[in-house]
């Protein structure tokens, strides 16, 4: 199917491009961007008053598959993601069985393709079954097309490890992503240690434990050259870590969730202890989420990710102390972004843009995340002014483990297209 | 004392203190003072409850908190049943909602809840359509022992407003605390706490209370102190190097008690730890009133669970 994008504000950070155009879409590749293109033999897609942009990257997904596909599967997340405006997601390797070898990596890889209605990026493992003991291998999982590695869901405890990862994956030039947590400080903590946590009698993680590992892992990188990429980052010391390292020239990039920039851990008081604001790492205090409104704002920030973390129903409906870490990210990401971020005035939208494309493209080194003639046509149209009521009941995802039902935002996703192919369509 | 008139409990369910204001308090507290004189009576019984279902679940060992509960709702007059983790459908892996829905499904009037997990009543209450009255969550708030303690101060002391009550040990595990800070906040009083830097929880300065780590600081002119139990069981290794250090930084000796006023009163919500938080002199000496509180939490449940239960302060049955 060919298309013509028509009258839409296009807005592609990669080619400093933010003007009315016309973006011509053929075969599943961009074919040109312009002003008054001809239909031809196209069909027309009226996008007036709508922001065109390259399809949006949430670089930080669990999907469950293999192993849990109660929780969320290929489909119920890929259909989750399109919702969401995503048009690639990156895959943590957490699933059951791990995903540290080739075997399984390859079965995501296939599963996907025939399955998911956007773009999976599997991240491998750094260690064998996420243990953090030996190395996983690496280089059989780059080859079947992972694009980082991680034991996410868990912290790579050793400074050994943590290491040699970041000096073997010089040879293929892929980042290591770290989840930052001195486990041996947060033993247990189940929400950000501070007045609520006092106030709740809930054990508190310390703001100290994702900050001790970020300095580590910064020594480390500077010291192996390697690349290291801070998943989540939750904390106003942590961020000041990296901005000064990035001024320093250490190859570190971070991302931001939506709830770490939208929630505080006040949230866990007023909610009465529900579980859904129940997340690792946790909600920080409000000078911390400050924090991450400066660094989005300053460009320290290089990604929004969602940490999506889908849990069924069974398990997150238990006490605070025994549930589950985290929440779903997919189908709020965007809306949350532009409703305070954007609309707050914080951010502009070619920075907005850039957090969901040119960055986590960057960062991952995959050929997307503009609108450049040649690319595959992966397309996010937003509508800036549409109204949106979160409603959990109506995911798309499996799971409906999110802090945010009835929140009036401000913005959404309208249309997501996957290599020339509308993988959702909501306008109305 | 009379209640006020029009007090009445705004809650529905007992949850914790923080929510209470000092008018609900008084209610509670004056209440408590008519049942008091129930348990002296020869047939210490009233047909108050008579008819309604109480159900005690008790989903963490309690001896003391259970028994006071049991014998208040006896002592009303009301059905009661125990159900306790050992042998129950809990240990088969039974989650805690469906054990509330299960026992819901036989109509109790109310649940007594106990529970390890803080936040676990909070989750009842909206899952269930019983009245929930929070027997104990974690490390978040007890607060029928927060009344039955203030009842005791009022008891001894007259009053509650501009008492300096000191309250030492273990700040970082205390539900007991929790709920005293809260309750002695609300009614006037002024509250200084000490204990070992790696048991003083962040931020608690944040409730109105001066901090303190040295301990003679703390009791210095008090007249209340209220000792804590070194809650080993929850403790993370390393909070203090031995029983014995601690008992020479933060055990409540004569010598210590002497820093405080002269008609001071000293207290711990139990069980107590002779030797580790308290020296047993002090535990059965003249000052302690620590079996007058246990006598006391009886009158506070009955007051409780009779307010709840509908009934306003001043047609207290007779």
């Amino acid at each position: 199917m060919n298309w013509l994008l028509k009258g839409g504000r296009v807005v592609d950070p990669a080619a400093r491009l933010d003007a009315v155009r016309d973006v011509l879409v053929r075969d599943g590749k961009i074919v040109r961007v312009g002003e008054s293109i001809p239909a031809d033999n196209s069909r027309v897609l009226d996008l007036k008053g709508k922001v065109v942009a390259p399809g949006f990257i949430d670089m930080h997904v669990h999907l469950r598959e293999p192993g849990r596909e109660d929780e969320e599967t290929m489909e119920s997340g890929g259909a989750a993601a399109a919702a969401g405006g995503f048009t690639s997601i990156a895959v943590m390797p957490n699933t059951d069985p791990w995903n540290d070898s080739q075997s399984v990596t390859e079965y995501i890889v296939s599963q996907a393709r025939s399955r998911c209605p956007v773009n999976v990026y599997p991240i491998g493992c750094v260690s064998k079954q996420g243990k953090g003991e030996e190395l996983a291998e690496i280089g059989d999982m780059v080859k079947s097309g992972i694009v980082a590695i991680s034991d996410d869901g868990h912290p790579v405890a050793s400074a050994h490890l943590m290491r040699m990862a970041l000096e073997y994956t010089r040879i293929f030039g892929i980042p290591v992503i770290d989840h930052c947590e001195e486990r041996s400080l947060s033993c247990g903590g189940v929400m950000h240690e501070g007045f609520h946590s006092t106030l709740l009698g809930l054990k508190g993680a310390p703001a100290a434990s994702e900050e001790i590992l970020v300095a580590r892992d910064l020594i480390l990188a500077e010291m192996t050259g390697g690349r290291i990429h801070i998943a989540h980052l939750s904390t106003r010391r942590s961020l000041e870590k990296v901005r000064e390292a990035k001024a320093r020239g250490i190859a570190v990039t971070c991302e931001v969730t939506p709830h770490h920039f939208s929630l505080t851990d006040a949230a866990v008081a007023e909610s009465h202890y529900d579980t859904n604001t129940k997340m690792n790492p946790p909600l920080r205090e409000e000078s911390d989420r400050q924090a991450m409104l400066q660094g989005l704002a300053d460009g320290t920030v290089d990604a929004i990710a969602s940490d999506h973390a889908p849990h069924n129903r069974i398990e997150k409906e238990m006490e605070f102390d025994q549930a589950p870490f985290g929440i779903l990210g997919l189908e709020t990401s965007v809306s949350l972004a532009l409703d305070r971020l954007f609309h707050a005035g914080l951010l502009d939208l070619t920075r907005l843009v850039g957090l969901y494309t040119t960055s986590p493209a960057r960062i991952l080194g995959l050929e997307r995340g503009t609108l450049a003639a040649g690319v595959p046509a992966d397309i996010t149209v937003l509508d800036l002014e549409k109204s949106v009521s979160v409603d959990q009941g109506g995911f798309r995802s499996k799971s409906r483990n999110a802090p945010y039902q009835g929140w009036k935002l401000r913005g959404a996703p309208v249309l997501t297209m996957v290599g020339g192919r509308i993988a959702f369509d909501g306008r109305s | 004392m009379t209640p006020e008139p029009g007090v009445r409990l705004r809650h529905r369910h007992l949850l914790g203190i923080e929510p209470l204001d000092a008018g609900e308090i008084g209610l509670i507290l004056d209440t408590a003072e008519s049942f008091l004189e129930i348990s002296t009576r020869p047939i210490k019984k009233v047909p108050t409850l008579r008819g309604r279902t109480i159900v005690n679940l008790f989903m963490e060992p309690s001896t003391r908190t259970r028994s006071s509960f049991e014998i208040a709702e006896k002592r009303l007059s009301a059905d009661s049943l125990n159900f306790s983790v050992s042998g129950s459908s809990v240990s088969k892996g039974e989650s805690l909602l469906d054990t509330a829905r299960n026992l819901e499904a036989m109509a109790p009037d109310m649940i007594v809840v106990r529970h390890s997990a803080a936040g676990a009543p909070h989750m009842l209450a909206r899952a269930c359509r019983s009245i929930i009255v929070n027997a104990g969550d974690g490390a978040h708030e007890h607060p029928t022992q927060a009344l039955l303690d203030a009842f005791t101060m009022r008891q001894k002391k007259g009053k509650l407003a501009g008492l300096k009550v000191a309250i030492v040990g273990d700040l970082l595990h205390s539900r007991v605390v929790r709920s005293n800070i809260f309750l002695l906040g609300k009614v006037g009083a002024e509250v200084h706490v000490s204990g070992p830097p790696t048991l003083i929880p962040p931020g608690l300065d944040r409730l109105g209370v001066k901090v303190v780590t040295r301990m003679e600081t703390a009791l210095e002119g008090a007249d209340v102190i209220m000792m804590l139990r070194v809650q080993r069981e929850r403790m993370v290794r390393g909070a203090f190097p031995s029983v014995r250090e601690y008992f020479n930084l933060y055990g409540l000796t004569e010598e210590r008690v002497r820093l405080a006023r002269k008609d001071v009163i000293v207290m711990h919500p139990g069980p107590i730890n002779r030797g580790v938080e308290i020296a047993a002199e002090v535990a059965d000496g003249p000052t302690s009133v620590i079996l007058d509180q246990v006598t006391n939490g009886v009158a506070v449940r009955m007051a409780v669970l009779y307010l709840l239960s509908g009934g306003a302060g001043s047609e207290l049955a007779s």
